[in-house]
């Protein structure tokens, strides 16, 4: 019997008042392989990330953990299960410093008390990992550039030792050579046995890195692909809707958008 | 001698740095309020030599501690971005509880002060709940708090009118116990300041031991130099006149406590965490139910322990305990000290220097003789300020981030 994926969804749905964001989401995060998930804007790929890791959980559908379906119902359950997000705005609090974000919910103690140092230690230590430019440290969030903030909500997402990282659109606001950092950066999580999902629009990106894409239309699934043998402009077809693979939705669906 | 010289100019080079990069990034912390403050201190040393006087000190030093411990809880509410308009209401209501069961009910005294807290206590804390709950505003949801708990106050009061405390009781002697013993006073100032000493001194080491950026040693000196200064020289002045007031002890200790509570604790760091909104905090995982309850909760304990202190300082509880200017005051002292309006950014101490600029104020127009209209005007004219102040460098603070 093959090895169930670490993260498997089947048949999510989600809907936000009576519009219906996401139906019948099938998906699958496998260890050691990056899933890139496209679509256009507005999609559901952000609302697919939350309903995973937590945030705004799922109204139907089955969410499995290695093949056992699991609940996950606030933030906390999906970190406890080693799933760790990046979300699309960060979701940093501005006014705390570097350190305080990235162990925010899970602060080190010593005798009681927040034990800052260690914590700036490792701060310091998992940026220098990441990147060459590490921003001031006690600086709240705020006066850092969006590169760093970037930088510092990634770093964030490693602290806790995840199985499955979910980032959402992570090089959107990079320069060159921090994109460059991050693809890096997916690159030695692939290898040490995460299983990643990326979000991205550039498609040089998700050729290089991606194993598998899956992707989004109008909220449903609208077809897989092996990067590796699929052609880019079939992929992009399916992201702007020429390739129908899913079933159409039905007519009044069509009407809201 | 030449590396001696050098390190002198480092060191100042240093600060000129950091001072630089917290003027443009909006951190400007209490500096503006100290200014604020020296600059009443001259004007009114000016106008009247016994402004500056051990006596009138001394008692400006007792005379802050019931709004300061309310203007504490304020901090705590701020740091949310949020209100609490009820603090004089609970005030009113805890000296009311307090004086009824002891004066009127003749419940001990010790069991009276500890029901009249836990009044405060619950009553923050039902609009602590029902603000998370219902996602009312904190100033809405203590608006109907301000009137109902002001409304319990005068039911329980009921046709006693002023009930007058007992004047060599433990609540009179909150505020009217001094430690005449000169060595209470110069005690504290040098416990505080070697406690400074010895926690930035142990920080150095373990920052040092890992090669970490650490304050220099002269650093380190200097700022405890300073604080030290200050405090033996209050405590100088305080023992001129009768010693250390308790009530000043107490407060001293319930700001410092506060402090580490908010700065060094996993709980502080979600009242921070939550100053900046509520989803990035949910995100985390943090309960935020529970962090905007607690907060509330410890806004009406404060507001009631302060009420306590003013009742104690006039020995009286009437229909008008915690009413008129006392909600403003101490809602502008947390202000003025410089917590901020939009939440995430404060400490307790700035509810000490905000309230010690108001009720420099407020002293200096007494020993003046200075009409009451005069001083609100004065003291609206400092919050205004110190709102600009806020407000500007918040931006500042974004701008930077665009960059
Ligand atoms: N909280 C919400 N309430 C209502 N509609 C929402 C909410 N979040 C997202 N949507 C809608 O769901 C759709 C998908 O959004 P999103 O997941 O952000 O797309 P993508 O990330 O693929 O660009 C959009 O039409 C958006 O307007
Ligand atoms: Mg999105």
């Amino acid at each position: 019997m093959p090895t169930p994926p670490l993260l498997a969804l089947h048949g999510v749905c989600k809907r936000f008042g009576v519009v219906e964001v996401l139906s019948d989401i099938e998906l699958e995060i496998r260890a050691g392989q990056v899933l890139a998930l496209l679509g256009d804007n507005g999609a559901g790929k952000s609302t697919l990330v939350k309903a995973i890791s937590g945030v705004t959980p799922a109204d139907k559908g089955v969410i499995e953990w290695e093949g056992r379906a699991v609940h996950i119902r606030r933030p906390n359950d999906a970190r406890e299960l080693g799933i760790a997000t990046v979300y699309q705005d960060l979701a940093l609090c501005g006014n705390l410093d570097v350190v305080g974000n990235l162990f925010l919910g899970r602060e080190i103690r010593r005798h009681g008390f927040l034990d800052e140092v260690e914590m700036e230690h490792r701060t310091r230590h998992l940026l220098q990992r990441l990147t060459r430019g590490i921003p001031d440290l006690r600086a709240p969030v705020v006066s850092l550039s969006s590169g760093q903030r970037q930088t510092v909500a990634i770093a964030r997402s490693l602290l806790g030792n995840p199985r499955v990282i979910l980032l959402d659109e992570p090089t959107a606001a990079l320069g060159f050579e921090q994109t460059a950092e991050v693809l890096d950066l997916v690159d030695e999580l692939r290898d040490r046995g995460l299983g990643v999902l990326l979000i991205s629009h550039n498609m040089g990106d998700v050729k290089a890195l991606a194993d598998r894409a899956a992707v989004l239309r109008l909220g449903r699934n609208n077809g897989f692909f092996d990067v590796n043998t699929a052609s880019q402009e079939q992929i992009i077809s399916s992201i702007t809707g020429a390739t129908e693979n899913a079933p159409r939705r039905p007519a009044h669906r069509e009407a809201e958008w | 001698m030449v590396k001696g010289t050098q390190s002198v100019i480092r060191t100042v080079e240093g600060w000129g740095t950091v001072f630089r990069r917290k003027l443009s990034a909006g951190e400007l912390g209490s500096l503006p309020v100290v200014l604020v403050l020296a600059v009443v201190w001259i004007v009114f040393q000016s106008l009247n030599n016994n402004f500056l006087s051990p006596r009138n000190l001394s008692n400006l030093s007792v005379d802050i501690v019931g709004t300061g411990l309310i203007a504490v809880g304020i901090v705590f509410v701020l740091l949310l971005g949020e209100l609490d308009l009820s603090v004089g209401s609970i005030s009113g209501l805890a000296a009311a509880v307090f004086a009824v069961l002891n004066v009127n009910n003749g419940v001990p005294e010790w069991l009276a002060l500890v029901v009249a807290v836990l009044a405060g206590t619950v009553t923050g804390a039902v609009q602590g709940f029902s603000f998370a709950k219902t996602r009312v505003p904190a100033f809405v949801v203590t608006l109907a708090g301000l009137l109902t708990w002001n409304g319990l106050m005068l039911y329980i009061l009921g046709t006693s009118g002023t009930v007058n405390l007992d004047e060599g009781g433990l609540l009179a002697r909150l505020t009217s116990y001094y430690f005449t013993n000169d060595f209470a006073a110069y005690g504290l100032a040098a416990v505080g300041a070697g406690l400074v000493f010895l926690v930035s001194y142990q920080d150095r080491r373990r920052r040092k031991a890992v090669g970490m950026p650490h304050r220099s040693l002269r650093a380190i000196g200097v700022r405890t130099g300073v604080l030290a200064v200050t405090a033996f020289a209050a405590a100088y002045l305080l023992n001129r006149f009768q010693g250390l007031p308790l009530a000043l002890l107490l407060f001293l200790l319930v700001v410092a406590g506060l402090d580490v509570v908010l700065r060094r604790t996993h709980y502080g760091r979600q009242v921070y965490a939550l100053g900046s909104g509520v989803e990035a905090a949910r995100r985390a995982s943090l309960n935020v139910t529970r962090v905007q309850t607690a907060v509330l909760a410890v806004s009406g304990t404060m507001a009631a322990v302060g009420g306590l202190f003013l009742a104690s300082r006039i020995t009286s509880v009437s229909q008008n305990s915690g009413s008129g200017v006392l909600l403003l005051n101490a809602i502008a002292a947390a202000v003025i000290g410089g917590a901020s309006l939009f939440g995430g950014r404060g400490t307790t101490w700035n509810a000490v220097l905000g309230i010690l600029v108001i009720q420099s104020i407020a002293s200096g127009m007494a020993i003046t003789d200075t009409p009451a209209a005069v001083q609100f005007i004065i003291t609206g004219g400092v919050l205004f300020a110190a709102v600009v102040i806020d407000s500007l460098s918040r931006r500042s603070q974004e701008a930077h981030g665009r960059a």
